[in-house]
């Protein structure tokens, strides 16, 4: 059984979203995800400043078998991504809701948060996709 | 190969400074006139000389030789690899294909009548088996074949004033390439599901089509191994919206002669010449994947194809087919190629053409039936074989730990190459065989005892198959570190 | 029965264990309506003596003329173990490598490729090649659109001094794309690309400059200039090279860079037949093409990288195959599945038997005889070289008539006297593209400067000739 932390919102595409003090948002791949994906080997992420869209691909995760693009859940402008993931992208495997971590976006004053499900509805989802 | 060397040095850690196969060398050119490469100026040449091998010319035959004995191939296994269509490839087809006349002849010299008599009899003979009005060689392969395909529908679309059509319909079956062209040429992609025998699920094909359907991309009998029933039913909703049928020839081998893609309604086909006609894989090309169109497409064929004026042939090219898509390549597409599949063509003839289908059948169907008597699970167990079928070890992967990848492996330690795994991928733990009509019945056995001993080991001993295979050159390799340290060049030591 | 080797014995039991009557049972699935009559338009079978005979009288009626045509396509000395060893079953009848334990064969040599084809263009990476270098320039051009992260232009600059044939495969294949291909004119004395002709685009954003080196008319561009102009403009620069010309000419890694700016070509791509692949009526031939490792993941068609086993040996398999279609469907870098697998296998063997010093013979002996056949022609009553740059081994001619008449007498005379530009480059008049190799001895260059002066003779009527 994959991990789901109860503290984050999640999408039917298996990204994660943290909501930062700061009021920008935080967004990773899920465990799930990355177990499904299995060892990553590259990941390439969206250039700060660049505008994303909801559920645009922005950026794209990459393992020996499979390839993979990650959408954003809100609409805003990219304020910092993870060039770690770069050198080492394991991260994604071995940490993926803290190290593995891909971008954070100022979301747009006027965006209206997308319909994102909670932890118990993406558990839920995955079961009957399972 | 046990006996084999089983490593062979790069070419280049052979090599040493100063030695040379000589007499490929040109002769030297009169000593009397100044040189003219020494007239081309300082900064446009070469500084440091490539670094290339300097190996002598019997070992270059030695190493390329070794090299060849570390692969499978048809002329040495049985390859009953799923959707390639792994078939003899008759030694006459090289031999008169490589004539010094026809490989001598530069593709821009005046029109060699007698190599194009042979490309008009081809194009002839792909209309007749296909069903279409037009044929054209010019793509170089199999996906150049779909590209074009597709870009003459757009082209349609547009001659009608109907360019919104950018939708492509395929199954959720259909090889990769399908989705891939359909994406260079601009058009988006829906996929729709499969019912459970296999055949298009056809409540969904007649909600996704619409205005915007520019075409359904389907290969029959389907990637699954099995012809569409209702394909009759499938041309009247898509044409009835206003979309073509684009037929992916890819398994043509198992209904050559049988029936014909015309006939069953499709808009527009491409070959695999390298399938169904035999010519070579080479290791991974070249193949060729002519295009066969019907009347609605017949405008817009890539060029150049062969036509014929009073006995004379001749390529025509942009001014006698103004709407063509253009040209694919830089001269004739992959014209030796389509010279070996018109010998080989010509040496089955009319009869031969269809026992091909035939026999593909049966030893499908024979091997099939072998299989699962063997304890193997058929993916469809209902439906007849076409000219291949999957094998599913879904039951295996759960109770032995073993997966379709370790069958594949281990088959190559008992003499066989595998069969197309994890293809389709809608089939878990997959194996997609395909026999082909040339081989014997004692070999398509053997392969069955082959896949006994495994069935045997899968229950005593998994992990011989978990880390087979055991009698290769190399055991298996590290994909993971191929892609995060990648090694795709040697470079000489600083 | 051609190919099958089943006996009637072999046919009885195999229906009995599938539990069909007969053969036609089995394709019971297809609706009755829908099957084919007899395939009238395919004559019967024929035995390979039959064939053999057939196919023989077909290749003596086409000849061996003279060749002096090139224009993408090179007529070479092939040595003899290339095709002996490339048309070995284990090469010639084997499948792309997707099982790599029974196919490190054609993967060491797909890597030994890939590090000849690096050696030669210096640069960091090349594919294991594409279908030919005119689809290898369009899939360079997409490339270069995906790769260049500070253009958000889709325009490619077309030099027309580039060969006019791949600049309609470019069309054909990126047309639907939406790539812009504007046409860059060349110097009409010179006859390569003058940085004047770049200046309209300065500030204007585009991709990628396309550089062909030697050019269409076998001219010799000044590569680092245009280089350097492109990087300057944050254009990523496309070489379209001869290899056989690399061992004389500076490769595009090393292009530019003189001000300080980015050394090297981005992108290099071209037709690899000269490399020990024949000639035969316009194909198979194979397309190559390398670039930076930065740009490897925007790079189509298969890549083999070395690796070691379970037990820490060394060995070979297809790589980053995440940018291919099956794994990617509509979002691969392109839709190529194979690449020239035979072809390459001919290429290796080619360069491995050459070495940089064979190369370098052969590209050095071209250039002479073009000299030597430019200059024997010129002197002949109205014909003339048409530029005055440094060349290759191919040079245009000028005419002071038609060059299609002249071009069938010399077919006549058993002479393929070079290719006529008039339908790609009418401005140029009535001009003769010619080539000539190590293959060509002085006695060939001879002949076709008699048969020339004979069909040029002023009160000749060549059309009577033919």
């Amino acid at each position: 059984m994959s991990n789901i932390p109860g503290d984050l919102h999640y999408t039917r595409s298996h990204e994660w979203v943290r909501r930062l003090p700061s009021g920008q948002v935080e967004v990773g791949i899920t465990d799930h995800a990355q177990e499904a994906l299995g060892d990553l080997v590259f990941v390439e992420v969206p250039q700060v400043k660049r505008r994303v869209t909801a559920g645009e691909a922005c950026a794209v995760v990459e393992s020996v078998k499979a390839a993979s693009d990650v959408y954003s859940p809100v609409t805003g402008q990219v304020a910092a991504s993870n060039d770690e993931l770069a050198r080492r992208p394991e991260l994604l495997n071995s940490d993926p809701y803290r190290a593995g971590w891909l971008m954070r976006v100022e979301p747009d004053a006027s965006s209206a948060a997308a319909a994102l499900l909670t932890a118990v509805e993406y558990g839920q989802f995955l079961e009957q996709a399972g | 190969m046990a006996d084999l060397k089983l490593r062979e040095p790069l070419i280049f850690e052979l090599s040493k400074p100063g030695r040379q196969a000589r007499s490929q060398f040109p002769p030297p050119v009169s000593a009397a006139e100044p040189a003219a490469a020494s007239e081309i100026p300082e900064h446009l040449r070469r500084g440091a000389p490539p670094p290339l091998p300097e190996v002598s010319e019997l070992q270059a035959v030695r190493h390329y030789t070794r090299l060849s004995q570390f692969n499978f191939s048809i002329d040495t296994h049985f390859y009953p690899l799923g959707s390639c269509t792994m078939k003899y490839n008759p030694k006459a087809c090289n031999s008169y294909a490589m004539l010094p006349e026809f490989l001598s002849r530069h593709p821009l010299a005046p029109d060699p009548q007698g190599f194009l008599e042979c490309m008009h009899e081809l194009q002839e003979m792909l209309k007749e088996i296909t069903g279409m009005q037009r044929v054209s060689l010019a793509p170089m392969a199999g996906a150049q074949g779909e590209f074009a395909g597709v870009a003459m529908i757009r082209a349609y679309h547009r001659s009608r004033n109907d360019a919104a059509r950018r939708q492509i319909i395929v199954p959720q079956a259909a090889h990769g390439t399908n989705p891939a062209t359909a994406a260079m040429c601009g058009c988006s992609v829906t996929e729709i599901p499969c019912d459970r025998n296999g055949d298009i699920d056809i409540e969904a094909l007649t909600a996704a089509v619409s205005g915007e359907t520019a075409a359904i991309m389907l290969t029959n009998p389907s990637t699954l191994g099995v012809f569409e029933h209702r394909i009759e039913e499938v041309a009247r909703i898509v044409h009835g919206a206003g979309g073509l049928l684009y037929y992916d020839g890819a398994n043509l081998n198992a209904i050559l002669g049988k029936v014909r893609p015309g006939d069953m309604g499709f808009d527009v086909i491409h070959m695999n010449l390298h399938k169904t006609f035999s010519t070579p894989h080479g290791g991974g090309g070249p193949g060729s994947g002519a295009v066969g169109v019907g009347p609605r497409l017949a405008p817009f064929v890539p060029i150049p194809l062969v036509g014929k004026v009073e006995e004379r042939y001749h390529w025509l090219t942009e001014r006698d087919v103004p709407h063509s898509i253009g040209r694919l390549s830089g001269f004739m597409g992959n014209a030796g190629v389509n010279l070996r599949a018109y010998v080989y063509m010509r040496m089955l003839g009319r009869e031969g053409m269809v026992r091909v289908a035939e026999f593909a059948a049966l030893n499908a169907n024979y091997l099939m039936k072998r299989l699962i008597q063997t304890g193997y699970e058929a993916a469809y167990p209902m439906r007849r074989a076409s000219h291949e079928f999957i094998i599913t070890l879904k039951q295996e992967n759960r109770r032995y730990q073993v997966t379709a990848m370790d069958v594949a492996k281990r088959l190559l330690d008992l003499g066989f190459h595998a069969p197309t795994t994890y293809f389709p991928l809608l089939v878990p733990e997959c194996l997609l065989i395909e026999p082909t009509e040339t081989e014997t019945k004692e070999e398509l056995d053997h392969f069955c005892d082959a896949m006994a001993v495994i069935r045997r080991e899968m229950e005593r001993e998994p992990e011989k198959l978990r880390s087979a295979p055991h009698t290769m050159p190399v055991r298996r390799l590290d994909d993971v570190r191929a892609v995060k340290q990648p090694d795709l060049a040697w470079k000489p030591a600083a | 029965m051609p190919f099958i080797p089943h006996t009637a014995d072999d046919i009885a039991r195999m229906l009995h264990v599938i539990g069909a009557q007969s053969i036609d049972e089995l394709f019971d699935e297809i609706p009755a309506g829908l099957k084919a009559a007899a395939l009238r338009g395919v004559p019967p079978a024929l035995s390979e003596m039959e064939v053999g005979r057939l196919l023989t009288e077909r290749a003596l009626r086409d000849g061996r003329p003279l060749n002096f045509i090139g224009a993408g396509a090179y007529e070479h000395h092939i040595p003899a173990p290339v095709w002996a060893i490339a048309t070995r079953g284990e090469f010639y009848s084997a499948y792309t490598p997707y099982q790599a334990e029974a196919s490190q064969g054609t993967l060491q040599l797909i890597y030994e490729y890939q590090s000849m084809m690096c050696a030669l263009t210096a640069m960091e990476v090349s594919n294991a090649s594409l279908y030919d270098g005119a689809s290898a320039l369009a899939e360079a051009c997409l490339m270069a659109v995906r790769a260049n992260r500070s253009s958000e232009s889709r325009r490619i600059l077309l030099p027309r001094a580039v060969n006019p044939t791949y600049g309609q495969v470019v069309r054909t294949l990126t047309c639907n794309q939406h790539l812009e291909i504007e046409a860059v004119n060349f110097d009409r004395r010179e006859g390569r690309v003058p940085l004047q002709a770049l200046q309209a685009y300065e500030g204007r954003d585009c991709a990628a400059l396309v550089v062909q080196q030697p050019n269409f008319f076998g001219n010799l561009e000044e590569v680092d200039r245009l280089t350097d102009w492109a990087h300057g403009q944050n254009m990523l620069v496309i070489a379209v090279v001869n290899p056989t010309a690399l061992a004389l000419l500076k490769p595009p890694g090393e292009w530019g860079g003189l001000s300080g700016g980015t050394r090297g070509a981005d992108i290099v791509c071209g037709e690899g037949q000269p490399l020990g692949v024949p000639l035969a009526s316009g194909g198979p031939y194979f397309g190559f093409m390398a670039t930076r490792m930065q740009y490897v993941r925007q790079m189509p068609g298969r890549i083999v990288g070395g690796t070691l086993d379970v037990e820490g040996r060394p060995g070979f398999s297809l790589t980053l195959q995440a940018r291919e279609q099956h794994i990617r469907r509509s979002k691969a870098t392109s839709n190529i599945c194979t690449n020239q697998g035979l072809l390459v296998t001919a290429a290796t063997i080619y360069l491995a038997l050459l070495g940089a010093a064979g190369l370098k013979g052969v590209a050095a002996a071209s250039a002479q005889r073009t000299a030597q056949l430019v200059r024997a022609l010129s002197q002949i009553d109205g014909v003339s070289a048409a530029f005055d740059s440094p060349r290759f081994h191919e040079a245009v001619l000028l005419l002071n008539r038609p060059v299609a008449p002249v071009l069938a007498a010399l077919a006549e005379r058993g002479i393929s006297g070079g290719l006529d530009l008039h339908a790609s480059h009418p401005e140029l008049g009535h001009a003769l593209l010619v080539c000539a190799t190590e293959t060509k001895t002085e006695a060939d260059i001879d002949a076709y400067a008699r048969a020339l002066a004979d069909v040029m003779q002023p009160a000749r009527d060549v059309r009577g000739a033919i």
